[in-house]
C-alpha cells in the first residue's frame, strides 16, 4: 500500500503547489488517526486528488504570488475545515452528501480531473513555470510540443522524455499480465525506473542530465523542518471561502469514496460514516498543524487495498507507519525523483477522472443529464467548485420544473413527509411507498428510512403514488440495491411502469404520464420489466409487455363479478402448460368513487374440469361470495385448515373430493395464496398490488405446484 | 370495565346550493340512517320560497324518508353559526363535505371545512367523494397512538364498523423515531435499532389487546381485526398507510388545539388535513 501512497503523496502536494513532504504528512496522519478512531474498516485515508484543484486556488489567491506564504495561509485553512468536518460528524450530517445530484458531482470530478491534467501535463514535458487559469493551460499544451522541437535544453528534453515513458507506463501497466510485474503497483515503477536511471548515470560517470529544479525537494532534516499555518487571515472573505471549499469538497470526495468502498468490503460492513467524518477532521486538524494537507477517504487506494486482501483497520495503520519508515530510510532517492515522472501520473488521474466513457454514460441517460453535466463541468473551469457545483444543482432544479411543468409540485411538497415505511405483518417483508415526487432534493429522508432496513431483508419500494422521479434517485436505489443483493435480501421497485422515460436507461429520469393510456407501455423499459424479461427467459417462457385487452378469460371468476377487468400487460407466458402472468389493471365502484388498481395475478388453465370454489383468507370477499350463491364449506378432520382459510362454493362433494389430505397440508405449509377456480382454470394472487419479480417467482413455483397437485400428478416430478 | 360507545344521536350536515348538493344530501341521510339518528340539515343563508322548494324536492328523492329529518336557516357567517348550531342542538356528530387537496392558500387561511374541523367541540366526519350510489364501507383503519383518547377512538371505530357493516379494521400503531433512541449508522446499531423496534411493536401491540378487551364483545363479531406498526412521522404514516389500503374510513383522534404555527410546524391531523386520503372520522368528547 505504501508503495502506491508514496508517489502519489507526493504528486499530489506537488500538483497543489504545496511542498511535496505535506502529501505525506497527511497520508501519515490520516493513516494513524483514522485507522484509531474512523468507523470504516477496510479505508485508505490520505490526501485526495479532488482537492489539488481547491488547494491550488488557496495558495494562489491566499498567497498573492507567494507561494509559500499562500501554502502557510492555506494551512491554516485546512485546520479550520477539519474542525468544521469534525463538527459535521457530531451532527450526524454524513448524508450531506446525498443533496448533489450525480450528474452535477460527475460534472464537478470531470473539471477536476481535467484541472490536474491541465496543469500537469506541462509538468510532464518539461515545463515547470507554466501558470495560468485552466482553460489557458490547457490551450497552451501544443506550443509545449513546438517548444520540445525546437528548444535545446538538454534537461528539458530528459524531463520529458522521462515523463513521456512514464504516461505510457500507467496506461500500459493494466494489460501486462504478469505475475511478478504485476507485484509492484505502476506509480511504483515509474519512481524505480526513474531514480534507477539516475543512478546509473552515476555508475558510468557521467553527469545526470536533469537540475535540481527538475527534481523533487525535499528538507534536509524533515522532522524538524515542518511548516506551521498562519491564521493572520482568518478573518478575509477569500479566507472564508477557502476553507468553505476544502471542507465541501472533502466531505463529498470522503462521503462518495466511504460508500464506493462498502461496497467493496469482502465482509459486507457497514461503514458508520459519521464516525469517519470526525476521525478525518481531526486528522485534518492534525495534519494542518503539522503543516500537511487535507485528510480525506480516497478511493484509488481503498480499492487497491481490498484487493490486495485487507479486512481490517491494520492495513491503514501500517501504510501510515511504512510511510514514515520510507521517508526517513530512503531521503536521498526521494531527492532524485523528476517531477516529470510524477506529473504523468498525475496526468494519468486527472484522465481516469474526466473519462470521456464517463461521459458517454450520462448520454446514455437522458439529454437533460449531459445539459447538467455540462453547466457543472464548464461553470466550474472558468469560475470555481463552489459556483460550479451551485450552477449543477439550479439548472438541476429548473429542469425538474420545467420536466414536470410545475413548480408546486416541488414547494408545496418539499417539506412534507412523503415516504412510509412498514414491515407487512403476514409476509414479514418491508414496503415502502413513496408520495408526490422524489428527486435530489428530498433523498435523504428516502436514505433515512433505507438505511433503517437490514439488508437482508426483502423490500419493495412502490412509486406508484410519486409523479417524479430523477436520476440521482433511481441511481441511489440502485446501489442499495447492490448492497442488499450482497447480504442475501433484495430491493424491488414497483409502479414505476406508467412513467414515462426520454430514454431506454434505468437511470433515466422518469415522470407520470398525464394521459397514460394514449402511450404504448413497452416504450419505457424499468428495471422490473427487465428483470421480468430475464425471468421469462429462465423459465422458457414468453415475455410480452404490451398492452391487451383481451381479458375475457378473466371474466367467469366470481372475484370479478363487482369489478371490471381493464386490461393487462406485462405478459409471462408458458404455452406448454397453460400458465401465464400478468399484471392486471381493473376497477372498482363507479364515478368519483372509482378506484383504479394494479394486481399481478397467475393464471392456469387446466386440461380437465373442477369444481368451482374460492378459497380466502381474509374473509373480506365473503359477502360477494354469498350473493353468488356459494355457501361457506369446512372440511373434517382439519380444523386447522378451517380456521385459517374461507373455502367456499356450490358443489361442495365435488369440492371435498378436490380438497384431499394432501392438497390441505400442501396448502397449509406453503404461504397464504388467493385462489379460485371457475370450472376450468386457476386464478392466483397474492396482493391487491403489482409484485416484485421475486414474489412473482415464488407465485409460479406456488402456482406450478398447485396446478401439478390439482391435474393428480405427483408434485415432486 | 367494559366501554359503552357514545352513541351519534343527532346530526348536524351544513349545506349549500352546489352542484353536489343532491349526492351530499343523499350520502347524509344515508349516514343518519346507519347511525339510526336524527339529521338536521343547516343551510347559512336566507330561507327563500325557491331555495326551501329546492331542498324539499331533493329530499322526496332520498332512500329513507322515514327518518327524522329537520331543515335549519340561519344567517350569518357560516363558520361561527354552524360552531352556535353545534351547541344549541346539542350535535354529536358534524358531517362536512372537503376537497381531497389543498393548495397552499387554502391550507394556510383554511377553507370553511378543515377550520370547523380545528374548533368544533363535537366528532366530524369529513367526506371527500359523496356518492348518490352507496359505496359500502369494506375497511376501517383507526389510529392506536399512545394517548388517552384513543380507546374511544378505537370503540367509535367498531361503532362505525358495525353501523356501516365493515368486514375489516386496522388499528395502526404509529411509533415515533425518537422512541427508538438509536440512530442507525453502522451494522451494530442497525442491530441495536431492530431490538428496540421489535420490543416497542410488542409494548404498543399489548396494549392494543387491552383495549380491545374493554370493547364490547358484541361490536367485535363479524370483523375481522388487524394491527400494524408502523415507525415514522405521527399522523403522516397513517393518512399514507391508509391511501395504500385503500381504506374507506379513516378514524383518528382529535387533535389538540391548532394555531397558525402548528399549521407551519405540522403535525398529527395536520398533515392528514392538508391531503386527504379518505374519509376522515375525528372522535372528540
Amino acid at each position: 500500500m505504501s508503495l502506491i501512497a508514496l508517489p502519489l503523496g507526493l504528486g499530489l502536494a506537488l500538483a497543489s503547489e504545496a511542498p511535496p513532504i505535506s502529501g505525506i504528512i497527511a497520508a501519515v496522519v490520516g493513516g494513524v488517526i483514522v485507522s484509531l478512531l474512523g468507523g470504516s474498516k477496510v479505508t485508505i485515508a490520505g490526501p485526495g486528488n479532488g482537492l489539488v484543484i481547491v488547494l491550488l486556488a488557496a495558495i494562489g489567491t491566499l498567497g498573492g504570488g507567494d507561494l509559500y506564504q499562500g501554502y502557510l495561509f492555506t494551512l491554516a485553512a485546512i485546520v479550520l475545515s477539519g474542525v468544521l468536518m469534525l463538527l459535521l460528524g457530531f451532527l450526524k450530517m454524513g448524508r450531506l452528501a446525498n443533496f448533489f445530484p450525480a450528474s452535477a458531482i460527475q460534472g464537478m470530478l470531470a473539471a477536476i480531473g481535467i484541472g490536474i491534467l491541465a496543469k500537469q501535463f506541462h509538468i510532464m514535458v518539461g515545463h515547470n513555470n507554466e501558470t495560468g487559469t485552466i482553460i489557458e493551460l490547457l490551450l497552451t499544451i501544443p506550443n509545449d510540443f513546438v517548444d520540445l522541437i525546437k528548444t535545446a535544453d538538454i534537461n528539458m528534453l530528459f524531463a520529458s522524455g522521462i515523463g513521456l515513458v512514464s504516461l505510457l507506463i500507467m496506461v500500459f501497466y493494466s494489460k501486462i499480465r504478469n505475475k511478478y510485474f504485476q507485484l509492484i503497483p505502476a506509480p511504483m515503477w515509474i519512481l524505480i525506473l526513474s531514480v534507477g536511471l539516475s543512478y546509473f548515470y552515476a555508475l558510468l560517470g557521467k553527469p545526470y542530465p536533469m537540475s535540481v529544479d527538475y527534481l523533487v525537494s525535499i528538507p534536509d532534516d524533515v522532522l524538524t523542518n515542518l511548516a506551521f499555518p498562519d491564521f493572520a487571515k482568518i478573518m478575509d472573505s477569500e479566507f472564508i471561502i477557502a476553507v468553505f471549499a476544502i471542507t465541501l469538497i472533502a466531505s463529498i470526495e470522503s462521503l462518495l469514496s466511504i460508500k464506493a468502498v462498502d461496497k467493496l468490503d469482502p465482509l459486507n460492513r457497514r461503514s458508520n460514516v459519521n464516525k469517519d467524518l470526525k476521525a478525518l477532521g481531526l486528522a485534518t486538524v492534525i495534519s494542518g498543524l503539522l503543516g500537511g494537507l487535507n485528510v480525506v477517504t480516497v478511493i484509488a487506494r481503498s480499492s487497491v487495498n481490498v484487493n490486495n486482501g485487507a479486512t481490517n483497520k491494520s492495513a491503514n495503520f501500517f501504510h501510515a507507519v511504512f510511510l514514515v519508515g520510507f521517508v526517513l530510510i530512503f531521503q536521498e532517492q526521494l531527492r532524485r525523483i523528476p517531477l516529470a515522472s510524477l506529473a504523468a501520473i498525475l496526468v494519468y488521474t486527472g484522465y481516469k477522472l474526466a473519462n470521456p466513457e464517463s461521459f458517454r454514460k450520462i448520454i446514455r441517460i437522458g439529454k437533460e443529464q449531459v445539459l447538467i453535466f455540462l453547466t457543472t463541468l464548464i461553470t466550474t473551469l472558468f469560475t470555481n467548485l463552489i459556483t460550479g457545483i451551485a450552477a449543477g444543482i439550479l439548472v438541476t432544479f429548473i429542469i425538474h420544473m420545467i420536466i414536470n411543468k410545475s413548480i408546486s409540485l416541488f414547494i408545496s411538497n418539499l417539506f412534507k413527509p412523503n415516504i412510509l415505511l412498514f414491515k407487512e405483518e403476514d409476509e414479514g417483508n418491508f414496503y415502502l411507498s413513496i408520495k408526490y415526487f422524489c428527486s435530489f432534493l428530498n433523498f435523504h429522508k428516502l436514505k433515512n428510512k433505507l438505511d433503517v432496513v437490514p439488508e437482508n431483508m426483502d423490500l419493495v419500494v412502490d412509486f406508484s403514488m410519486c409523479n417524479f422521479v430523477d436520476h440521482t434517485v433511481l441511481e441511489g436505489l440502485e446501489n442499495y440495491g447492490a448492497a442488499f443483493d450482497k447480504k442475501g435480501g433484495s430491493i424491488e421497485l414497483i409502479g414505476l411502469d406508467k412513467h414515462e422515460a426520454d430514454s431506454f436507461h434505468p437511470f433515466a429520469i422518469r415522470k407520470i404520464l398525464p394521459v397514460a393510456a394514449l402511450k404504448p407501455i413497452e416504450r419505457y423499459f424499468t428495471k422490473r420489466q427487465k428483470d421480468l424479461e430475464a425471468a421469462a427467459r429462465d423459465y422458457d417462457w414468453k415475455y410480452i409487455a404490451k398492452k391487451n385487452t383481451n381479458t375475457s378469460f378473466l371474466e367467469n371468476f366470481v372475484f370479478f363479478h363487482t369489478r371490471e377487468v381493464g386490461y393487462f400487460y406485462n405478459l409471462l407466458k408458458d404455452a406448454k402448460n397453460g400458465c401465464s402472468v400478468f399484471d392486471l389493471e381493473w376497477t372498482e365502484g363507479a364515478f368519483i368513487a372509482k378506484e383504479v388498481v394494479k394486481t399481478t395475478m397467475m393464471h392456469i388453465q387446466l386440461d380437465i374440469d373442477i369444481p368451482v370454489f374460492t378459497l380466502d383468507k381474509e374473509g373480506l370477499l365473503q359477502l360477494i361470495y354469498s350473493l353468488a350463491g356459494f355457501s361457506a364449506i369446512s372440511i373434517e378432520n382439519h380444523p386447522d385448515f378451517n380456521r385459517r382459510f374461507n373455502l367456499s362454493g356450490e358443489n361442495e362433494s365435488a369440492i371435498l373430493k378436490l380438497f384431499t389430505d394432501e392438497m390441505v397440508l400442501f396448502l397449509e405449509s406453503h404461504p397464504y395464496y388467493h385462489i379460485e377456480s371457475n370450472g376450468s382454470s386457476l386464478l392466483i394472487l397474492k396482493k391487491e398490488r403489482l409484485l416484485g419479480v421475486q414474489e412473482i417467482k415464488r407465485m409460479i413455483y406456488f402456482g406450478q405446484q398447485l396446478h401439478a397437485l390439482v391435474q393428480h400428478k405427483k408434485i415432486y416430478p | 370495565m367494559e366501554m359503552h360507545p357514545h352513541p351519534f344521536k343527532r346530526i348536524l350536515f351544513g349545506f349549500a346550493f352546489s352542484p353536489t348538493l343532491e349526492i351530499n344530501i343523499l350520502e347524509t341521510t344515508r349516514i343518519a340512517h346507519f347511525f339510526n339518528a336524527k339529521l338536521i340539515l343547516l343551510h347559512v343563508g336566507k330561507k327563500t320560497e325557491e331555495k326551501s322548494g329546492i331542498v324539499n324536492a331533493l329530499l322526496e328523492k332520498i332512500d329513507f324518508r322515514d327518518d327524522a329529518i329537520e331543515i335549519q336557516w340561519e344567517e350569518g357567517k357560516p363558520v361561527s353559526v354552524i360552531l352556535e348550531a353545534c351547541t344549541k342542538f346539542n350535535i354529536d356528530l358534524l358531517v362536512l363535505g372537503a376537497l381531497q387537496h389543498e393548495n397552499m392558500y387554502q391550507f394556510y387561511v383554511g377553507s370553511i371545512a378543515r377550520n370547523l374541523t380545528r374548533k368544533v367541540n363535537c366528532s366530524v366526519l369529513l367526506l371527500i367523494k359523496p356518492s348518490s350510489e352507496r359505496v359500502p364501507c369494506k375497511h376501517i383503519v383507526v389510529n392506536g397512538l399512545d394517548a388517552p383518547e384513543t380507546p374511544v377512538a378505537i370503540l367509535d371505530a367498531f361503532y362505525a364498523a358495525n353501523a356501516f357493516g365493515a368486514q375489516q379494521i386496522t388499528i395502526v400503531e404509529e411509533i415515533s423515531q425518537q422512541e427508538i433512541h438509536v440512530t442507525v449508522e453502522d451494522d451494530l446499531s442497525l442491530m441495536k435499532a431492530n431490538i428496540v423496534k421489535e420490543r416497542l411493536k410488542h409494548r404498543e401491540e399489548s396494549r392494543v389487546r387491552k383495549i380491545l378487551k374493554s370493547l364490547p364483545e358484541a361490536f367485535l363479531k363479524n370483523i375481522k381485526i388487524k394491527t400494524q406498526s408502523i415507525f415514522g412521522k405521527r399522523g403522516y404514516s397513517i393518512g399514507h398507510y391508509a391511501e395504500i389500503v385503500r381504506a374507506d374510513l379513516l378514524v383518528m383522534n382529535a387533535p389538540k388545539k391548532t394555531g397558525l404555527l402548528d399549521r407551519i410546524f405540522r403535525h398529527d391531523l395536520e398533515y392528514i388535513l392538508s391531503d386527504l386520503p379518505t374519509d376522515l372520522l375525528i372522535i372528540r368528547k
